[in-house]
Parts: C-alpha cells; structure tokens; sequence
C-alpha cells in the first residue's frame, strides 16, 4: 500500500480509536523494531489493551494506520502474530489436547512438541478439560500456547497478573528462554517491579498518548531509578 | 532464583560486577567455559540482550575470551584476572571509606577499629 518504514517491525501512524465520545487512543505514532521486548505501561484505562486489539484487527481504527511486517491487521498479520488476549476466550470444556490440535490446525508456525514439553513442566495433563484447572494454570497454559508459536511478533496482554509470584518467574523465564533474537514481544503490565529486568524498551500510555518511549536502562540511568519507581513518580494519584 | 539487582542503577552493570566477582572468586575457574547468554540471562531473569551487553563488556576487558568453537570461556590470563580482584578489592574499600566518612568517622579511628577488629579475631586463631 502506502510508504511506511521497511525497518520496522510494526509501524504505527496517527492511530486513533473513540468509544462514543470518549477517545481511546489519541493519534499515536509508534515504530517497533525486530528482537526487542517492549513493555506498554501505564494505568488502567490509558488505552493498553486497545492499542493490542487494534494491532490483532479485533478493532478498526477510526483513523490513523498499523502496519506488522507490511501488512495492515488481517489475515496476513495473524500468521506471523501470536496474541495473548486479556480474557480467555478458550471453550471451558475444551481438554488441554484438544487445544494442541486447535492450534496446530489454525497455526502453521505452532510448535507443538514445544508446547508438549512446556506442559508437561507445567505438569498439565493433556486430558484435563481446561474447566478443570485453576485461574493461574489456565492462563500458564495459554502462555505456553501462545509461546509455541514460531511468530514474528507477541502481543501479550497483562501475562502475568492473574499468576502467584512463583508462575510469574516460570513465565518470565520462559519469555526469555524462547526469545530468538528475531521476533519482537510487546507486552502490556502494571506489575512493572516484576517484569522490567526482562524489557529492552518501554513505552508509557497516558491518555490515550504516548508519554514516553525508551530503552530501560538509559531510563535507569537517566533517573537514577527504576522503571517502576518512575512509573510511580509519573502516575502519582 | 533470579538475581538480586538494585532498583537505581543500569542492570547490565550489576549484571557485569556480579560476573566479575564470580570469576574472580573461582566459581568460574580460568580457562571454563561459560553457560550461554540465553542460559544466564533466564538464571538471572533478565532480558537476553542486557546479558549480551555485559558479555560484551567482560570480553573488552579481556577477562571473558569468544572461542569460534567453545563458546564464550574465561580468560586463561591468571594475572588479568588477578588485576580484576584487587581492581574489585580497590573499589570495595573506597565504599568502606567513603560510608565510614559518612558515619563522621576520621582515618585514624578507622584504622583503629580495624586494628581492634583484628586482635579479637587473632585472639580465635585464624591461620
């Protein structure tokens, strides 16, 4: 279609989204490049997740453009993205093995032996309906699907917040192990203190805008604190 | 068990002062060969390219040597590695001084203290 950055990964333009009269999202630019992880930070309601649902074509913009790898969101982008909705939208009777073939039909860069081995560390049995398993577990094992795919680009909203302290170092451990180099995760949090050890970058949602974007550590560095410690400066109530 | 970091300083620094001070000590022993970046990175749950950065750091001071079939090794230089103790030692006693300072203490008292330290552990018979 038009001129847009080849460089990137994801190259977002004058975005902007208006449930009703109140704006979402407020003309966002944003440009994200291969083998990064990239953490979209900031309060409740600042947009995150709709920023995420306009990047997996769930939304329409009403105005602005999204292109990932050179295509705006659609059946083209869906092969190379693997998406961690907030919510599960997984049938509850669904067993555990009926999720690899679910995934293994619908995705052809899904890895399934990964996605076995990561279960059975998980100790998931593959015969449990997925009604069967706690919060915690459900959501570690749509992790562990969402990770077995061979994409170019994650999106994962909120992956840790419904997990105990203990899963959450197994997820963030399995983010890094998994991380090729190549592919680049966007990551939607509050729990900052927890997860900016494994970030490259962050990007700061207010409003609807983009307060801030850059690398961790010249954050740390130039504050002389951490991303969580400014976070709180930034967003005090 | 992830690494225990300082929420006010860059992490790849930490990452890298927390490797040297393994070297130094022995945990990785000259001429070893080191566990991987992605490896270390998901021991010390940190991001994969912070590790690199301060690999790459460890090898600019010659004390972490790329092998173009091993892998990354610690340098089989002991004397590099010596240099990189006392340069660590060097840095330990500065905070010493500098903290002792704070808490209004002058030079003299500390090397007192410190010789007063020394006799009681004498008196239990280290060496």
């Amino acid at each position: 279609m038009s001129e847009h950055p080849t460089d990137s990964l994801v190259s977002i333009s004058d975005l902007t989204k208006h449930y009703g009269s109140k704006i979402a999202l407020d003309h966002i630019s944003l440009e994200l490049p291969h083998g990064r992880i990239i953490g979209l930070l900031g309060p409740n309601g600042s947009g995150k997740t709709t920023l995420l649902k306009l990047m997996n074509g769930l939304l329409v913009p009403d105005k602005g453009t999204i292109f990932i790898d050179g295509a705006q969101p659609g059946t083209a982008t869906k092969a190379c993205v693997s998406f961690l909705p907030e919510r599960s939208y997984l049938p509850d009777a669904m067993r555990v093995k009926d999720l690899l073939s679910y995934f293994t039909d619908f995705y052809a860069d899904f890895d399934r032996p990964k996605a076995m081995s990561m279960l059975d560390s998980l100790q998931v049995a593959l015969r449990s309906p997925l009604k069967s398993l706690s919060k915690g577990t459900k959501e570690k094992v749509q992790l562990a699907m969402v990770m077995s795919r061979r994409a170019k680009l994650y999106i994962l909203d909120e992956p840790i917040a419904g997990v105990d302290p203990a899963a959450r170092d197994y997820i963030l451990q399995t983010i890094i192990q998994d991380f090729d180099g190549e592919a680049t995760i966007l990551l939607s949090t509050h729990l900052i203190a927890d997860i900016e050890k494994i970030l490259d970058d962050v990007i700061f949602l207010r409003d609807g805008k983009i307060l801030l974007s850059s690398s961790v550590e010249d954050l740390r560095s130039a504050q002389a604190k951490s991303v969580d410690a400014y976070f709180r400066e930034v967003f005090a109530c | 068990m992830p690494w225990t970091l300082d929420s006010d300083r860059p992490i790849w620094a930490q990452l890298v002062e927390r490797l040297k001070t393994q070297i130094v000590s022995g945990y990785y022993p000259p001429g070893s060969r080191l566990p991987t970046v992605r490896d270390l990175a998901a021991q010390a749950s940190v991001n994969p390219n912070t590790m690199q950065k301060a690999f790459t750091e460890l090898e600019r001071t010659g004390l972490v040597v790329t092998m173009r079939t091993s892998g990354r090794i610690v340098t089989q230089d002991t004397g590099r590695i010596l240099q990189a103790r006392a340069e660590l030692a060097s840095e330990q006693l500065e905070q010493f001084w500098e903290q002792m300072g704070r808490l209004g203490f002058s030079q003299e008292e500390i090397w007192a203290l410190l010789n007063q330290k020394k006799e009681k552990e004498g008196g239990h018979g280290h060496e």
